[in-house]
């Protein structure tokens, strides 16, 4: 696409079409479906962080009158039969089972062991204490440091570490070693003038969620099937569900419900299988609802990690060698977000000498699930931290040592590619001259700043433009929309279709009614799906236009179409899209276009955040008093809810910089499995969060969109991280900056 | 155990309902009477999301037993916009993008509908102080506060 395309539809702040269900408690999410005959499912979840399961005995609540059916890892009968030691993917639906419904070892507080089904919801949780395990206890592995030590206890006897050349002899909790470099590191250092180097620490957090995990399901005689679940992805649960139990597709049937938030945590499955099985031993629709507690011991959360950065620079601010180092907790079963926080932890810099190294690392906590630019924050906040403290030791403003070095077209990137046309450089700009960063700091307080870099996704979208003969029309979608993606849907749609955006409805259609799609997720559905609105759009055109040919005896090259109506330019002939769309029945039949596409040139998207904290001395408690936020979208389809991806991003971002964290006691149980205590951030804790829009378009997309949803989490926990340090003159390094935290490292400096 | 019998007033319309001396007001709303507006996100009244009025006071319902709403106004999200319209506050959070996924929304709109029947005309901070109990993980609050101020405005010119 070419710079500075004129839009009529692009750019408005539209009413989103889902939005009066939304505010008048219409929409139904994921706990919202009952069904007639339907009954309620529960899991009985360890107790343990580690532990062999020496029996489990459901016989007594088998017999409760109340009780329908009890589901135990034995009944994914499919996967027993199925090699341990099979592909890659077998060992990966093995291990999804196993955290569904624990096998012969429990391996974190909070593991699903088994579930009853029962009449009622308090009847199910009651009947759980009717299931007798024993248990053999083993040591719990809560932290990298005590996992990768060679006597740790181990959680997977037939775990050995991958990445180097020679298979290891003795089975480790490290799953994988990976090495990213390019050019020479030690040369690079031996340049420099200033060599930095840190430690860093990032806690155990959780997407956050409101929403808990929620599923209806129905399985019948025939084996058809049915789930309902709030998911960032339908297609995958069905694929997952369907790989647990054994099952074809066809005979599975996936509805995603409106979603109360993911933020990468609802891309995984946890009780579909699980109410399927309870559903097809009861002959009952089973519907299951995580508790909050639940939701925070065996769901989520992200990797806590330990990170090492150093970079090296010249007097000049000339970045010449840059290293890091990190360790992510994987929690049970390996797949930390390791690799793309090693890929992305200095790609915001042009740097020729670059060396990462990145374990991944299994512990006695739940299984890692995605959250919001998975594996960048971690990676990233190391790097901005140590590139702030050599701008300060330079003496140099902190944008003017990053804007020297910004990653631009044609940046190496340490994974391979070079990059495209990327915003990093007019996000720097945007920062300088912002209003924020050109007023003074408030006495007492801390300013801190920090870049963010993640790549997007394309994938796979279906998508298909349905004509009604009035000429309105349906956009059928497969991604499940979470923060307002199907007004971009219609305004894109609208844009090609040259009509109001509203005669246009955005749907999302089940696993039945559409092609694969891919989930939302990698800031992939504004852009990908809207790639396949767009082209589908375009396939309803080029028919209205083969129609009015066809009425007017020309070609469809001589008729043209604008602002919604077909023109005969061999003649003085026009037909409105509607005219066309109610002429359908005697042109040949009704209208629609489709498009499944596997989209790439997924654009890049770099942010810079500033911070402004105060903090108060005596309780460590800090205050966030101003923040701005400034990303690059490629194009902003629809304003309002990029500002909301943005503020959003960033508000995530302040949480784990300063609240959240899990705390475990000496066994590994989580002390704090709730909103009291697992702290995000309320409306009182906040200011209003500033926001600046940069648009540098992507070439790959038709309106050049570059997706934006996760890079805004990422530089917060550097821009906090160092404002916190700066108001209280201490170095951080380990997050979050909660108020104990930050009193011990004032008082003990 | 024996089902106690309830009748109350929900959203101004007369209400029975049977419900276990344990069922919180929250369970018989969404469960019994298939009112699933008012969302459950913790169960615990650290949330929001199932923010009633009862006798015009906002409570959580996760925290009110259904036996004690006998003889009470309970008043739900479903019950906000009457008539032919949305009430202001809903108008507002859609124009502002104040909303995301969209599940604390309910819980926001009765909460923010009690504030400003107590506050006409409160300051940023006051609405930040009392909508601190509706938790938002997608929005940062910043569209929210807007919207509701904004409302504010438009509701005081209104009167």
């Amino acid at each position: 696409m070419s710079e500075a395309q004129e839009f009529k539809y692009i750019g408005q702040r539209t009413i989103r079409p889902d939005g009066f269900d939304k505010v008048t408690g219409r929409a139904t999410y994921g706990a919202d479906l009952t069904l007639p005959g339907m009954i309620w499912g529960k899991t009985l979840r360890s107790p343990h962080a580690h532990a062999k399961i020496l029996s489990i005995d459901t016989s007594k609540a088998e017999a409760h009158p109340d009780v329908m059916s009890v589901a135990t890892f034995k009944d994914f009968v499919s996967l027993q039969s199925e090699s341990v030691a099979g592909t890659e993917d077998a060992a990966g639906v093995l291990d999804v089972a196993r955290n569904c419904l624990a096998d012969d070892k429990v391996l974190y507080h909070g593991h699903a062991i088994a579930a009853i089904a029962a009449r009622t919801e308090s009847a199910a949780k009651d009947a759980l204490a009717l299931i007798d395990v024993k248990y053999e206890l083993l040591p719990a592995v809560m932290d990298v440091e005590d996992a990768m030590k060679e006597d740790s206890s181990v959680l997977h006897d037939d775990m050995f570490t991958a990445g180097y050349d020679e298979k290891p002899s003795k089975a480790s909790n490290i799953a994988t070693r990976v090495e990213m470099k390019m050019g020479d590191v030690e040369a690079g250092f031996a340049e420099a003038d200033v060599i930095v180097e840190r430690e860093f620490r990032t806690p155990t957090a959780h997407q956050g969620y409101i929403e808990p995990h929620a599923c209806t399901v129905t399985y019948d005689e025939n084996g058809q099937s049915m789930v309902w679940c709030c998911t960032q992805g339908h297609f995958d649960v069905r694929t997952l569900t369907a790989k647990v139990l054994g099952m074809e597709l066809g005979k599975l049937k996936v509805i995603a419900s409106e979603i109360g938030g993911g933020f990468g945590g609802k891309t995984v499955i946890y009780q579909e299988p699980v109410a399927l099985v309870l559903s097809k031993k009861s002959g009952r629709p089973v519907k299951m609802v995580m508790d909050r507690d639940e939701v925070f011991i065996a769901t989520g959360p992200t990797s806590a990690a330990k990170l090492k950065a150093k970079v090296g620079v010249k007097k000049d601010g000339t970045i010449t060698a840059m290293q890091g180092w990190m360790a992510y907790e994987a929690g049970a079963f390996k797949g930390s977000p390791m690799v793309p926080g090693v890929m992305t932890m200095f790609t915001p810099y042009d740097c020729p000498n670059v060396l990462v190294e990145g374990f991944d690392v299994v512990v006695n906590k739940s299984k890692v699930a995605a959250y919001r630019a998975p594996g960048a924050p971690q990676a990233e906040y190391a790097a901005e931290m140590v590139v702030n403290e050599l701008a300060e030791l330079l003496g140099m403003d902190p944008i003017d040592l990053r804007l020297k070095n910004a990653a631009k077209e044609g940046t190496q990137t340490i994974y391979g590619p070079k990059l495209k046309r990327v915003g990093l450089v007019e996000c720097l700009e945007a920062a300088k001259n912002s209003p924020h960063y050109l007023s003074p700091l408030p006495e007492g307080q801390g300013r801190g700043l920090a870049s963010g870099f993640w790549f997007n996704i394309g994938g796979q979208s279906s998508v298909s433009v349905n004509m009604n003969p009035d000429g309105t029309g349906t956009i059928v979608e497969g991604s499940p929309d979470i923060g307002g993606s199907r007004a971009s849907m219609q305004m894109m749609a609208a844009e090609v279709l040259q009509i109001e955006p509203k005669n246009l409805k955005p749907i999302i259609a089940d696993t039945e009614n559409l092609p694969y799609s891919q989930g939302t997720g990698g800031s992939r559905t504004t852009f990908a799906t809207g790639m396949a609105v767009i082209e589908a759009s375009e396939k309803v055109v080029a028919q209205v236009k083969e129609r009015a040919a066809a009425v007017w005896n020309v070609t469809a090259e001589q008729v043209e179409y604008a602002d919604g109506v077909a023109r005969n330019t061999a003649g003085e002939d026009s037909m409105t899209l509607a005219e066309v769309c109610k002429n359908a029945e005697k042109t040949g039949g009704q209208i629609s276009g489709n498009a499944n596409i596997n989209a790439r040139g997924a654009g890049p998207s770099f942010a810079v955040h500033i911070c402004d904290v105060a903090v108060d001395k005596e309780t460590g408690k800090v205050d966030v008093t101003r923040y701005t936020a400034i990303q690059d979208a490629g194009k902003a389809i629809h304003p309002g809810y990029v500002e909301g991806q943005l503020q959003g991003g960033a508000v995530q971002g302040i949480g784990w910089a300063l609240n959240e964290e899990y705390v475990f006691n000496a066994d590994g149980v989580m002390e704090n499995p709730g909103f009291l205590d697992y702290r995000i951030p309320l409306a009182s804790d906040l200011p209003m969060i500033e926001t600046i829009t940069v648009e540098v378009p992507n070439a790959f997309h038709p309106y050049g969109v570059r997706g934006v949803g996760e890079t805004g989490i990422i530089p917060p926990l550097g821009a906090v991280g160092y404002a916190v340090g700066n108001a209280i003159d201490r170095k951080v390094e380990e997050l979050p900056c909660s108020p104990p935290r930050v009193l011990a490292l004032i008082q003990n400096g | 155990m024996a089902k106690s019998h309830v009748t109350t007033s929900i959203n101004g319309q007369p209400q029975e309902f049977l419900c276990e001396p344990g069922d919180t007001l929250l369970d018989v709303l969404r469960n019994d009477l298939n009112l699933t507006g008012t969302k459950e996100g913790c169960g615990s009244g650290d949330c929001g999301a199932c923010s009633v009025t009862l006798n015009g006071r906002l409570v959580c319902s996760c925290l009110v037993l259904g036996v004690e709403v006998e003889g009470a106004e309970v008043g739900t999200i479903e019950g906000v916009s009457t008539g032919d319209g949305l009430h202001v506050i809903q108008e507002k959070f859609l124009e502002h993008a104040a909303l995301q996924c969209g599940i604390c929304t309910p819980g926001l709109i009765v909460s923010a509908k009690a504030l400003l029947e107590e506050n006409p005309n409160p300051t940023e901070e006051e609405a930040r102080y009392y909508l601190a109990g509706n938790l938002c993980r997608c929005t940062g609050y910043d569209k929210i506060i807007k919207a509701v101020m904004d409302s504010a405005e438009t509701l005081r010119g209104v009167a």
